[in-house]
């Protein structure tokens, strides 16, 4: 659909450029999306002990692979947030929502992740929060977001 | 709570999808606003290189070999053509709806020294290289500022066009 303001002017339309990637797993991923859709939150643990979450295939610091996956959840501090007035049509709630970086028990790294909150007032640094899974999982990373606990 | 029906499965998660999608307000510029315009009442409109005099289809704003810009000057060019290439489609892609195998083909339009491409309606085993070919539009009620004004092309009872005519668009 194109439309003109006047006859002169360029016209103008909407134009969705997409793209339909599936990405490949790979035997952690797949471990760690596994247990995304049978509602558990898995990180990997370094050859030094720390625990890394989400899980990925490689030390990023040495480099080198890893693949213990080890539960870690689903109770979690938040350690900074912003908060999202107004979301777009592609973030993940069409209500307000805060971004946050939160550090799950049993994990050495915050993760970002959607906190449904309610409303800004009820965010701070240091809260609490919990996992709350959608009523279907599918093994994708929006299967759950975090709520004040 | 009850398992959803991925947890059903119970087999592991191997692949993620992974959608993205960008949304663009696109501009068509001047020049081809103009080819669209005309286009919504029926006429194909090309430029003329002030250089070489080669036509352009559809109408761009500059000369993409001289990098000279067009100007305002347009040719009208005929619904009618020549095929230069064509290619059987027997492998279903997104977006085109047609029923396989389809033809799509590379018309020179008459008066155009650029190639268009389009699809055919016409048996397998007729269409050829040099074959004369027209375009078949959507009712004129329906016509709009849109190359989808243009359904198709059929061939038409016209002697095929020499090789030399459009052999240097092959």
């Amino acid at each position: 659909m194109t439309k003109q303001s006047a006859a002169t002017e360029a016209l103008t339309a909407p134009h969705t450029l997409s793209y339909t990637y599936k990405r490949s797993l790979g035997a952690v991923m797949s471990g760690f999306f596994t247990a995304l859709r049978d509602r558990r939150l898995l990180g990997v643990k370094r050859r030094d002990g720390k625990v890394l979450f989400p899980a990925r295939e490689y030390d990023p610091d040495t480099s080198e692979a890893i693949d213990e996956l080890v539960e870690v959840g689903p109770m979690g501090v938040v350690r900074s947030w912003a908060w999202v007035a107004k979301p777009r049509r592609q973030q993940p709630l069409a209500r307000p929502f805060a971004y946050a970086l939160v550090q799950l028990d049993g994990a050495d790294t915050p993760f970002l992740h959607v906190v449904d909150a309610g409303s800004e007032a009820k965010m701070a640094t240091g809260m609490c929060v919990r996992a709350r899974w959608a009523d279907e999982t599918k093994g994708a990373i929006d299967d759950f977001v975090f709520e004040p606990a | 709570m009850s398992p959803s029906e991925a947890e059903k499965t119970n087999q592991p998660v191997t692949v993620l999808a992974c959608p993205i999608s960008l949304d663009y307000a696109y501009s068509a510029g001047q020049s081809a606003s103009r080819f669209l315009r005309a286009i919504a009442e029926g006429k194909l409109l090309g430029q003329r290189c002030p250089v070489d005099g080669r036509v352009y289809f559809p109408s761009r704003g500059a000369c993409p070999m001289h990098g000279v810009t067009f100007g305002d000057d347009a040719v009208e060019l005929s619904d009618k053509g020549t095929i230069v290439t064509f290619s059987i489609v027997r492998v279903p892609s997104q977006n085109i709806a047609l029923p396989l195998p389809y033809i799509t083909v590379n018309v020179l339009l008459d008066g155009a020294d650029t190639i268009l491409i389009h699809v055919l309606d016409a048996k397998l085993e007729d269409v050829h290289m040099g074959m004369r070919v027209q375009a078949v539009w959507k009712p004129k009620e329906e016509w709009t500022t849109s190359t989808a004004n243009i359904l198709y092309f059929r061939p038409i009872d016209e002697p095929d066009a020499k090789y030399e005519s459009y052999k240097e668009h092959i």
